[in-house]
């Protein structure tokens, strides 16, 4: 372990030990070789990159095109991208940490007790920070303005700055890879163990700034979709007429502006112990961890509705478009989803019954956390519902919605076992909780986030994603959850605790083995989407749907051309009802040019994101090298971007009616030449973008 | 008073009368999402709040609240603080009717003044208790104490740094809709911390001191 | 089939093979809630593909109502059976949790065996006060008597699980927790540590071995005159980060010795004992 007493001015705590390539040769074990080569990994992967971007001269492309853009559709896109990478990453630890319990059965395995901690550390936190927020913003950001009728969100430039502060946060955690260790302490971070004297390295301050970064970026997020979706709406559009996705959006939103902040004081108290030699949580002086614990559950039970409300959201408009019919119970899905937001705030204690409260404390929360369950339950009935008196079309989204509805339950009931104090007792920091959140964020988040890619990308790209390596994908993710989580059940239930890199009951060996099988083919699953987007890439030309509405959906995100223009919509739609669009269909009033166009004003391309995002970053990465002109030069450079950005007076520009009658009028054209597609065709070339209603 | 019409007077100091939807729809997303930006930064005062009063115990035998507060500063910090609020009323109020720009900006350095007043007095009680062997690194009370009353501070400083930049953008251009909306903003930001002042005068230093 | 075989054996693990009345009483609620759970979850399992494949585009035999989308009956249905369910899951865990409360005394017909434990860095330490021995990384207790256990740590948050008998309890640095069990048949048990605390985590497992009250008192004789003596300075040198290659035991403790372990954490008895008393 590093000395934490070697400081120097310029480098901070830098040194030659820092580096895993230094390490690996001087030791070179398994577990220091594997750590060597995802630090080269992180190299060679960013220089390829730059290299190929040079090659092919797309700089200028992707600065004026991407990194400088305020388009909500771009800001999106840039999103889940970066989020498919870090699952990428999460998705290959999650491997080796089931292969390492494969075979650490009374041995010592391939990865060190050490490793194999930041192995379970930067798995948790990136997939909950840096893979499925994310990949929810990402999601909310391309389709929620759209499904409102506006052009934007609130605030296009506090978007870009929320990505780049993200990204920043996922920057951090790569550098880790490269730059000395990761925290040990999980995601959850409780201290003592993550206090100076029991860990003085980097690793605990490469988690607190990263999830600082990734928190501060949350928490401006809500509060653009919050305003977004309450002062955007296009007129007539009340909020009883809402997609579900959007009424999902906003609940998320909200809690995103009133969970991150519990966060905020828990890792700034912390980083207060490390740096400046506080005791909020320390042993000694009074500190207390218990206060932590709150903090952190207050935010993090939150936290994981965050995670779930934006997936529901897809569901129901996937399950509505794929049978082809209206949703169920369309006020008690609004009902529930509120519920289940307000309810969020009152459980936390739920992940610390073990903690010592008295019974009548334990028993409350464990009340209100089964309270959760009811509107969950009406949900999925709902969605069952809706199928019935339908047309159920089998399309990759509806294959990963349906998955959903039988495994999710499951958790369900596991989650109803945990919420029971002298339950929990038993199974608290076991396999079982591991299996019981994964059986939530996997089938529940996950597939729906993968659902929602599928759905929307059509229309985000302007054309389909070939369903073949979809099924094939949703297979593998749907075995490969079996496989990887059933046998955590049954092992938490015979006492096997989390996070342990070696096990010695062989009575282990099957179950564990099932498992590493199961992880195996979850990360067939990735490499099948990505096979998927790459072979639809190959193929945009015979796939395309520039009409934009492939599957005769009923929001107005399927009103307008795939891709749709920089502004969206030609001219601001006026709603009468729910389902709009659909009924214009139904009553033949769809792609109709408008009576009179008129000057469009966007937002122009701004880099003041980037310089907030990469001077956040690097001020951070500062802080845990405790390199502080690093620090301080780049707090300075943050605020000037702040600064420059606001004192900029023409942040628009213009887009002539002209301009935007052409447009129109050109896909007004493609749209009435092409012949709507039955619904039995609509996986086939001849989908153009227009759907037969029947 | 002055020929306002009703219209005006919904949007006052907005002059949003006959503007067009999607600008009238920026102005109120603007102030919402401020609003909605103070709601979050109370939950995070209110969570100091809770850990502050968990903690009041929390002193490992070493110096509390009774003995570090001085009454006399914690009174004139206050005072310091509630005219500066005043202040940033007129701030408002001369931005609304004021026929020239220049008043705005006394006010608006009336409000630094006061502002920065009240931070200096509060640096000087924290250095004298570093001195007094009573800083934030002596117990988990103290630390509460520090952060609590120091994050008002940091937001205090922030304000007066906003202050400065609007004081440049006013005399630049002026005000036009878009400063009317940021002073608007800092308003809501300045008085915020006055409150979050009065919760702290009164949970902290009043409450410490008699006990 | 060799594998099944094996991995039945899981079956001997954990509460489902519960040796004491915590561990049989969390198991009876986990079949009740299991049950319960199972007629709520069931019907969605199977109901959801079958109304997927029926309702399935080539099926031309069914009606398509693309604009159906609410009845009174199927709400009532989805609301209030729910409800009642979660209703009637409250009262059983409003009555279990009262009932299985850690900190509960339970009854047997011997007085309670005071245990004193202490969380380290990877061991588990036990002191018996009123026998004035101690063990390390193994715990002998006799059966059929309330084991009342005061927990605190000498690191950081770890918690103590007793898969078969009871558990789990955090043990927190200068605080005290409490658990009470009662092993119901001699035999040997698992005890150990499920909140991470770095490098030895895994190793942090001990024995817990379960005598007839004659046996237990045989060999509190025979530890009693084991010449080691835990005192201040051994403390501190079973503190250190280490994994013990075998159980240690002491015939002699200094007397509050944990009360001072619990005065070292905060520098003062600041915290006393935690939760509800």
């Amino acid at each position: 372990m590093p000395d934490p007493h070697v400081w120097h001015p310029f480098l901070g705590a830098l040194s030659a030990d820092s580096f895993p390539f230094v390490e690996a040769w001087r030791d070179p074990t398994v577990s220091k070789i594997i750590a060597a080569c995802a630090g080269g990994i992180v190299i060679i992967g960013a220089a390829v990159v730059i290299v190929l971007i040079t090659i092919l001269g797309k700089w200028r492309y992707l600065w004026t095109e991407w990194l400088t853009s305020l388009d909500h559709k771009k800001i999106g896109i840039m999103y889940i991208v970066f989020s498919l990478i870090m699952l990428t990453r999460a998705l290959i630890e999650a491997v080796l940490m089931r292969l390492q319990q494969a075979v650490a059965i009374n041995s010592p395995g391939i990865v060190s007790p050490e490793h194999f901690g930041q192995l379970f550390s930067t798995h948790g936190t990136i997939m909950i920070f840096f893979m499925a927020m994310p990949f929810i913003a990402g999601l909310i950001n391309f389709a929620m303005p759209l499904q409102i009728g506006s052009r934007d969100v609130a605030f296009p430039f506090m978007n870009s700055v929320s990505l780049f502060l993200t990204i920043g946060g996922g920057a951090l955690i790569m550098a880790s890879l490269v730059f000395g260790k990761f925290s040990t302490g999980g995601w959850s971070g409780y201290p003592p163990y993550t206090e100076l004297a029991f860990n003085s390295g980097e690793g605990p301050d490469y988690w607190i700034w990263a999830v600082t970064l990734s928190s501060a970026a949350s928490m401006l997020t809500g509060i653009n979709f919050a305003v977004t979706i309450y002062k955007m709406r296009a007129p007539g559009l009340t909020w009883m007429r809402l997609p579900l996705f959007t009424w999902t959006s906003f609940c998320t939103a909200l809690l995103m502006i009133f969970a991150m902040p519990p966060l905020t004081v828990a890792t700034l108290l912390l980083a207060a112990d490390r740096y400046l030699g506080m005791h909020f949580f320390t042993n000694t002086a009074a500190g207390n961890m218990m206060n932590f614990v709150n903090l952190f559950w207050m935010f993090g039970h939150p936290e994981v509705y965050i995670l779930i409300l934006p997936s529901f959201g897809v569901y129901s408009e996937v399950v509505s478009a794929f049978s082809s019919k209206e949703l169920y119970g369309y006020t008690s899905l609004v009902i529930a989803t509120m519920v289940i937001a307000l309810l969020s705030f009152t459980v936390w204690l739920h992940h610390f019954f073990t903690m010592g409260q008295s019974p009548a404390i334990n028993a409350s929360f464990g009340i209100a956390t089964m309270l959760i369950g009811i509107p969950t339950g009406v949900k999925i009935y709902d969605w069952v519902w809706t199928m019935f008196l339908g047309k159920v079309r089998f399309t990759p989204p509806m294959l990963f919605s349906i998955a959903f509805m039988v495994t999710f339950v499951i958790g369900g009931m596991s989650g109803i076992i945990l919420a029971t104090p002298p339950l929990d007792y038993m199974v608290h920091n076991t396999l079982f909780l591991v299996a019981h959140f994964h059986n939530m964020l996997i089938p529940g988040t996950l597939y729906g986030l993968i659902a929602g890619y599928q759905f929307w990308f059509p229309k985000a790209f302007g054309f389909r994603l070939l369903e073949k390596w979809g099924w094939l994908s949703c297979f593998c993710w749907v075995v490969g959850f079996y496989l990887a989580f059933m046998p955590l059940y049954v092992l938490g239930a015979g006492g096997v605790p989390r996070r342990e890199q070696e096990l010695f009951d062989s009575a282990f060996r099957p179950w564990v083995a099932i498992a590493f099988t199961g992880a195996l083919f979850l990360f067939a699953g990735l490499i099948a989407l990505f096979i998927q987007l790459w072979v639809s890439v190959k193929g945009r030309h015979t796939n395309a749907v520039p009409v934009g509405d492939p599957w005769g959906a009923r929001g107005l995100e399927w009103s307008v051309s795939a891709p749709p223009p920089e502004y969206n919509f030609a001219t601001i739609p006026h709603v009468s009802r729910r389902d709009a669009f659909y009924w214009r269909k139904v009553n033949h009033g769809a792609y109709k040019p408008a009576d009179h166009y008129q000057d469009i004003e966007m937002p122009r391309n701004s880099m003041c994101g980037i310089v907030v995002g990469v001077g956040a970053a690097a001020a951070m990465f500062g802080l845990v090298w405790h390199i502080w002109w690093l620090v301080a030069v780049n707090a300075v450079v943050t605020l000037f971007g702040g600064f420059v950005r606001a004192f900029r007076r023409n942040l628009n520009h213009t887009i002539p009616a002209a301009t935007v009658e052409a447009h129109d009028r050109r896909w007004l054209a493609v749209a009435n030449a092409v012949q709507p597609v039955a619904r039995t065709h609509e996986s086939s070339m001849a989908n153009r973008g227009l759907a037969c209603l029947e | 008073m002055s020929g306002v019409t009703e219209p005006e007077l919904r949007h006052i100091g907005f002059q949003l009368a006959g503007v067009s939807r999607e600008e009238r729809q920026q102005v109120n997303s603007d102030v919402l999402g401020f609003w909605a930006f103070l709601m979050s930064d109370a939950v995070i005062f209110a969570l100091l709040f809770s850990i502050y009063v968990t903690m009041l115990e929390a002193t490992a035998g070493g110096p509390g609240g009774h003995q570090e507060f001085k009454f006399s500063s914690a009174f004139w910090e206050t005072m310091l603080l509630l005219t500066s609020s005043f202040a940033y009323g007129m701030v408002s109020v001369s931005a609304r009717y004021a026929r020239k720009d220049r008043w705005v900006l006394l006010w608006l350095a009336i409000t630094f003044g006061l502002g920065a007043g009240f931070l200096n007095m509060e640096a000087h009680d924290f250095i004298s208790m570093f001195h007094d062997n009573a800083g934030p690194d002596r117990s988990g009370y103290l630390s509460s104490f520090f952060v609590l009353v120091g994050t008002h501070g940091s937001h205090v400083l922030s304000g007066l740094l906003w202050i400065l930049a609007m004081g440049v953008q006013i005399a630049m251009y002026g005000l036009d809709r878009r400063t009317r909306v940021n002073l608007v903003r800092l308003g809501l930001f300045w008085h915020f911390l006055d409150i979050v002042w009065v919760v702290i005068f009164s949970v902290v230093y009043l409450h410490g001191l008699i006990r | 089939m060799v594998s099944a075989l094996t991995g039945c054996s899981m079956l001997s693990r954990g509460f489902l093979a519960a040796a004491g009345p915590v561990a049989a009483q969390e198991r009876h609620e986990f079949g009740i809630v299991v049950l319960i759970m199972l007629f709520v979850i069931g019907p969605v399992m199977l109901i959801t593909p079958l109304m997927a494949w029926h309702y399935r585009l080539s099926n031309a035999n069914t009606a398509f109502r693309p604009q159906w989308g609410f009845s009174w009956i199927l709400e009532g249905l989805i609301w209030i059976p729910p409800s009642a369910i979660v209703v009637l899951l409250a009262v059983f865990l409003w009555q279990n949790t009262e009932q299985l409360d850690p900190y509960k005394p339970l009854a047997s017909a011997e007085p309670s065996i005071e245990v004193e434990a202490v969380s380290l860095d990877w061991k588990w330490l036990f002191i018996y006060p009123s026998l004035h021995i101690a063990t390390v990384d193994q715990l002998v207790l006799p059966t059929l008597r309330n084991i009342h256990f005061r927990l605190t740590s000498g690191t950081v948050m770890q918690s103590l699980l007793f898969p078969q008998l009871a558990g789990q309890i955090y043990a927190m640095a200068g605080m005290t927790t409490q658990l009470n069990l009662i092993v119901a048949k001699p035999g040997k048990y698992l005890g150990e540590n499920t909140q991470f605390n770095g490098d030895g985590y895994p190793h942090q497992k001990f024995q817990v071995i379960g005598l007839s009250d004659a046996a237990f008192q045989q060999w509190v004789a025979s530890t009693q005159s084991n010449p080691s003596v835990l005192n201040d300075s051994a403390y501190k040198t079973l503190s250190k980060k280490s994994v013990l290659p075998h159980p240690v035991s002491y015939g002699n403790v200094t007397p509050g010795l944990f009360a001072s372990i619990l005065r070292q954490s905060t520098g003062a008895d600041q915290k006393g004992s935690h939760g509800h008393a």
